[in-house]
């Protein structure tokens, strides 16, 4: 399943829309990279708020995009984790450190914004 | 006349041996032991107890009055429902009484189970115990029975019969009326119990974007539970960039529900929001030093105001006086 990926200024964002197999996921992170790189965005949103399980794969594999996005001089922010996701991923003891997060696009696109003018 | 007729339809044991069975009578060669003994006289037996339980009702009727008065003078006299009037007492037991003669006679307990229930739900509130119900069914069973011995005294085995038929039924009835009152109470405490877990993890939003969950009392394992989903959905409703989660009323925590903040610290962080834990006690301080917190994940101050005022300058929010107010 494609995960279409919009562009929105200086912002990628990537919608979620249903489960991801595991090969889902590897694509993405492909094309991700590869967009990033294509448009110079300075920041990726990577929305999962349709999701209602997140694996480990999954949280490592979005991890890795985050980096090496970050290896690009872009920021990535996870919006939109369903507080139950939330509570099973840090109960597996998947929490994601060093990966910036935030409750909605809104929020998500409003951090980028901020972080934006900080750095320009 | 009624006596005649009973022994003459009736198969309790004592009249089984003198051939009173008609099974037997028909086949010769079988042995009155082989068949059993509810089979063949099933139907003769119940009949036999229905009648006798006819004549009980009807005794138990025409005495109401009597019967009625002196247990309620019992009840007084072992000093059961203080909680309640004379009169209370009186007007209670009457329905009781007519309740109870009600089962005997329609062997239905229905309305027996509705009225008891009916009852508790009245008199607990009045801080009536299960003792005093129980104790007060048990003397009227007993009153009852005393009047029976007092009027069959001079038959020994018709007095027999009528107990026969009486016990069962008022078993079952004291059973029926112990069991709805203590449902009942039962029924109340677990509304209570969830009364008080409603109430004790409110999530309240004092600013734009700032929560504050205030945390009183003794955190069992269920409300530890409880926790992290009502301030994680509280986090999304309100789209709260920032919470307090304030302990100073917890006197202590063990190591589970503290491992249980702590996910609920990083659940929320997941949510995109900071939370700032206050009022830690030093026995609590002790205990996330203890089961090995990674401090730096647990953003903490002093007390509550110091945690508000943190939260403030994080949301970009600062507090000045008015010039020239009072």
């Amino acid at each position: 399943m494609e995960v279409p990926i919009l562009k929105q200024g200086d912002v990628l964002i990537a919608t979620i829309q249903a489960a991801l197999t595991d090969a889902d996921i590897l694509h993405l992170r492909t094309a991700l990279i590869h967009q990033v790189v294509r448009s110079r965005s300075r920041g990726v949103i990577i929305d999962v708020t349709a999701l209602d399980v997140m694996d480990s794969f999954a949280s490592r594999t979005l991890r890795e995009v985050a980096h090496m996005i970050r290896l690009r001089g872009a920021e990535t922010v996870i919006v939109g984790i369903q507080p139950e996701v939330a509570f099973s991923m840090v109960q597996l003891g998947l929490t994601m450190v060093d990966v910036s997060t935030a409750l909605d696009l809104e929020e998500g696109l409003a951090y980028l914004n901020q972080k934006f003018k900080a750095n320009s | 006349m009624l006596d005649e007729t009973l022994s003459v339809r009736s198969g309790p044991k004592d009249d089984c041996a003198t051939g009173g069975n008609p099974m037997t009578q028909k086949d010769g060669n079988r042995e009155i032991k082989d068949v059993p003994e509810d089979y063949a006289l099933g139907a003769n037996q119940a009949e036999a107890i229905s009648v006798l339980l006819r004549e009980l009702v009807a005794h138990l009727r025409q005495n109401r009055t009597q019967l009625r008065e002196e247990w309620a003078r019992r009840i007084t006299e072992a000093q059961l429902l203080t909680a309640m009037s004379k009169d209370e007492i009186f007007a209670e037991a009457t329905t009781v009484y007519d309740n109870y003669v009600e089962a005997l006679e329609t062997e239905t307990f229905e309305t027996l189970q509705a009225y008891a229930r009916n009852l508790s739900e009245r008199i607990i509130p009045r801080g009536v115990e299960t003792h005093e119900v129980v104790g007060i069914v048990l003397l009227l069973r007993d009153v009852l029975a005393r009047s029976l011995f007092a009027k069959y005294r001079s038959d020994f085995n018709k007095l027999n019969r009528i107990l026969d038929a009486y016990e069962p039924a008022a078993n079952r009835i004291a059973n029926t009326v112990a069991v709805g009152f203590v449902q009942e109470r039962e029924r109340v405490i677990r509304q209570q119990q969830e009364a008080i877990r409603e109430l004790s993890t409110p999530v309240l939003q004092v600013r734009e974007r700032l929560l504050i969950l205030p945390i009183i009392g003794v955190i069992d394992p269920q409300r530890a539970r409880q926790l992290p989903e009502q301030l994680l959905r509280g986090i999304r409703t309100n789209r709260a960039k920032v919470v307090v989660i304030d302990i100073t009323g917890v006197a202590a925590m063990d190591a589970t529900v503290a491992n249980h903040l702590v996910q609920t610290v990083e659940a929320s962080r997941l949510l995109g929001a900071t939370v700032i834990v206050t009022g830690l006690s030093p026995e609590i301080a002790q205990t996330l030093v203890k089961i090995g917190v990674d401090l730096g994940k647990m953003n903490t101050v002093g007390d509550l105001q110091g945690g508000i005022e943190q939260a403030e300058r994080l949301l970009g929010y600062k507090v000045v006086p008015i010039v020239g107010a009072s």
